[in-house]
């Protein structure tokens, strides 16, 4: 079973190793936002009502929620 | 001819500071992505006057994803800067930098300015610029938008490249594009290059970047060169072969190889203090706003406090103090001048009845609505706003909409139109239409002054909480709209939600002031112009009847027989009589013209009776039942003149813009006929 972003705990670190799902306006701006293969993130917090999560990337802060974060592959 | 310089970067990186800080223009600066909606233009009046400043929208990217990416990306294709001066966060060069790479593959002149480097050194961040510009190729200068520093230097140096840049960008793949890309992508975007583009007979940028952008599968592109589909076919040839390679899809490969660019770059050129296991102060804030609990509650607890302020005892002293300004020392001092002056009576009642009573009584309350500006400016430049979306995204989502979304309302608690103009932001064109027809709900600043004067007038006990319960009013409608737009006629998936956590800043007393000001002029201005039209109009039409003989009772008038035809409809309501249903007509002008409107009327049929007192004289129409409900029909019913229109062209839609109309009008009619009715069971009056 791969590990997604999305099984990350708040604290915990990892490095992106795909992300899924076909071309379109979302990956394309997950993209754009640095969420690619051999990028470390860190899962930064989750908000108050469950979701999106909060991510550390690149050396910034990055929200999306968990249901984009499924689509990411981490090692 | 004068030059163009076009400020580019990434959203929050300081472009308006630094547009500001170049043209000595105060334009409004926030801390939350999409600040800036249009592009600006301005002179560079310190170096060198025939200097054109272009400030674009932040963008993350030149893929067109957004509004704001097309406006800017097709800026720079097709207006042709003579320098794109690309800003980058010292902060956070990594992903700057991916939107300077595809600067670069534009093969337009690039200047690329290094903002924040105080904000860079403060983190103990070591950045060596020379390291930068032997990889990207073009200058790298140091600045600090914000004080200022470096900003000479800059333009100097991209006048310089202006001089000495040769013109046409070569046929041939340069040095920095090599480098950007893996050596199977530069061979298939040359053999595109040399073997495709020559086919067709327009041309968008130069051709190794259409070359790039029809590899990349770029849809916009190939729609203005209309590209056959036999030549499309055989891109796809390039793309399998990548796609083959690489094993991921044509645009993330390509989107890959920009960043292991940036990466590589920024590996070697910043040297990062090692992390320290202490949290910043933008850590420790966020633990308390964003926490579990706490969130929430604190969300609400900080609009009840800034709620208290305006129209608790600051809000009331600045009233009262204007008040006495106008009504006590201005008024009888015009009167007597002008009774001495042995003005024409008609002109002494129109300036004391008119001009005091209409513009008089809405110039009151701009100190009030300055307050909450000042508020609603706090919470944009720290950066909260964008913490907000993210605490109240699950809630949106319910709705259909995005945390995006959440932005642009709490934008329209002060003024609908830049909230309308905000949504831009917003990538889904349904979720662009909703949040539009969404944001009049909202109770903007120009709604207060009513508030305001039937609260005084009828709660004066409670004004905070009876305020803050229309605030609520208008969310609730919001949400239930929402909900129930989405379910009809406005289906479709959900809105994505991926959008940068700026990091806190602390707002300076100067940028609160622009800012504050920037929105609250608007008000000046407007009890200036649109209001004082308003106001002798109004004043004209109920003080001649039809045959322009001055009448006693003002209902004789001719405003007081149009009143008279509409009654009808605002009857159920419980507010049946002609000068509110004047005043609301009024109100789509602009809504604090519903108080003048109202000044006038009572102020000078009150006149006969020996009071001028507004207040007392709305006691004796309105019941605190039908006062509420007169307020929540004004929070509710069509968006004044400014916001129609801005929904009209934000829409770009006729049929949308009636909908919307439509659609808050009925609503309010409905709320209010509720509130009424209900009340009256609930034995209240």
């Amino acid at each position: 079973m791969e590990r997604t972003l999305k099984d990350l705990k708040p604290g915990e670190k990892s490095i992106i190793t795909k992300v899924l799902g076909d071309k379109g306006a979302v990956k394309r701006r997950l993209m754009d936002m640095g969420v690619t293969r051999g990028a470390e993130v860190m899962v930064r917090k989750v908000a108050p009502l469950g979701d999106p999560i909060e991510i550390n990337l690149r050396g910034y802060e990055l929200t999306l929620r968990k249901s984009e974060a499924e689509n990411i592959i981490v090692a | 001819m004068s030059l163009k310089f076009a400020l580019v970067g990434n959203p929050n990186c300081g472009k308006t500071t630094l547009f500001n800080e170049i043209t000595g223009s105060t334009q409004y600066v926030g801390n939350w992505p999409g600040v800036t909606i249009e592009k600006r233009e301005g002179k560079a009046k310190k170096i060198q006057a025939d200097i054109k400043i272009i400030d674009l929208p932040g963008i993350y990217s030149l893929s067109p994803y957004s509004m704001e990416e097309i406006i800017a990306r097709d800026y720079i294709v097709n207006e042709k800067p003579d320098v794109v001066i690309n800003i980058v966060d010292a902060t956070n060069i990594e992903r700057n930098l991916y939107l300077t790479t595809q600067l670069l593959e534009l093969g337009v002149n690039v200047v690329v300015a290094l903002n924040m480097m105080d904000a860079a050194d403060s983190r103990g961040d070591k950045i060596d610029l020379g390291i930068i510009e032997a990889h990207l190729q073009v200058p790298v200068l140091p600045i600090i938008a914000s004080k200022g520093r470096g900003v000479k230097e800059l333009l100097e140096r991209a006048l310089h490249v202006v001089q000495t840049a040769t013109t046409g960008a070569s046929a041939e793949v340069d040095p920095v594009f090599n480098e950007m890309h893996d050596a199977s992508i530069v061979i298939c975007i040359q053999k595109i290059e040399k073997n495709i583009i020559p086919q067709l007979n327009r041309m968008t940028g130069n051709s190794r970047w259409t070359a790039l952008k029809l590899l990349e599968g770029d849809e916009n592109v190939q729609k203005t060169l209309k590209v056959p589909n036999a030549m499309l076919s055989e891109i796809k040839v390039y793309q399998e072969k990548l796609k083959k390679k690489f094993d991921m899809d044509i645009e993330t490969i390509i989107a890959d190889s920009r960043y292991q660019f940036t990466t590589s770059v920024t590996r070697k050129a910043v040297k990062k203090k090692e992390q320290s296991s202490h949290l910043t102060v933008s850590d420790r804030i966020d633990k308390v706003v964003t926490n579990r609990i706490l969130a929430i509650p604190l969300f609400l607890a900080m609009m009840f406090g800034i709620f208290s302020i305006t129209f608790g005892t600051i809000g009331t002293f600045t009233i009262d103090f204007v008040d006495h300004l106008v009504n006590g020392t201005t008024a009888p001092f015009l009167s007597t001048w002008l009774a001495g002056a042995g003005a024409v009576q008609w002109l002494q009642d129109l300036i004391g009845g008119g001009l005091i009573g209409g513009v008089g009584s809405m110039l009151v309350f701009v100190p009030q609505i300055m307050i909450l500006f000042f508020f609603l400016s706090i919470l944009e430049d720290t950066g909260y706003m964008a913490r907000a979306a993210f605490v109240m995204d699950r809630l949106l989502r319910k709705l259909g909409l995005s945390g995006k979304s959440f932005i642009p309302m709490l934008i329209g608690f002060g003024c609908s139109v830049p909230a309308l103009m905000s949504t831009r932001t917003l990538e889904n064109e349904k979720d662009r239409r909703l949040t539009i027809m969404l944001i009049p709900f909202m109770s903007c600043g120009a709604r207060l002054p009513i508030y305001a004067l039937y609260t005084a007038a009828f709660f004066s006990n409670n004004q905070t909480l009876v305020v803050f319960s229309l605030y609520l009013l208008g969310i609730v409608i919001a949400v239930l709209s929402g909900f129930i737009l989405k379910k009809t006629i406005l289906q479709g998936e959900v809105a994505p939600f991926v959008m940068e956590l700026p990091p806190y800043r602390i707002p300076t007393l100067k940028g609160l002031m622009i800012h504050m000001w920037d929105k609250g002029k608007g008000f000046v201005k407007k009890a200036g112009t649109i209001i004082f039209s308003v106001a002798v109009v109004i004043w004209f039409l109920q003080y001649f009847n039809f045959s322009f003989q001055a009448v006693v009772d003002p209902g004789d008038s001719m405003l007081g027989a149009i009143g008279k035809t509409i009654v009808p409809v605002f009857a159920p309501l419980g507010f049946g009589d002609w000068k509110s249903a004047v005043a609301l007509i009024t109100g789509f002008v602009a809504k604090e013209a519903v108080v003048s409107t109202m000044g006038i009327l009572h102020g000078v049929a009150d006149a006969t009776q020996g009071s001028t007192d507004l207040i007392t004289a709305l006691q004796t129409s309105f019941t605190p039942l039908t006062a509420y409900a007169f307020m929540a029909f004004s929070l509710l019913y069509m968006p004044c003149m400014a916001a129609f229109a801005t929904i009209k062209r934000e829409m770009n839609s006729w049929k949308w813009t009636l909908i919307t109309v439509g659609y808050s009008t009925g609503v309010a009619w409905l709320v209010a006929f509720l509130i009424f009715r209900v009340g009256k069971l609930m034995g209240f009056s």
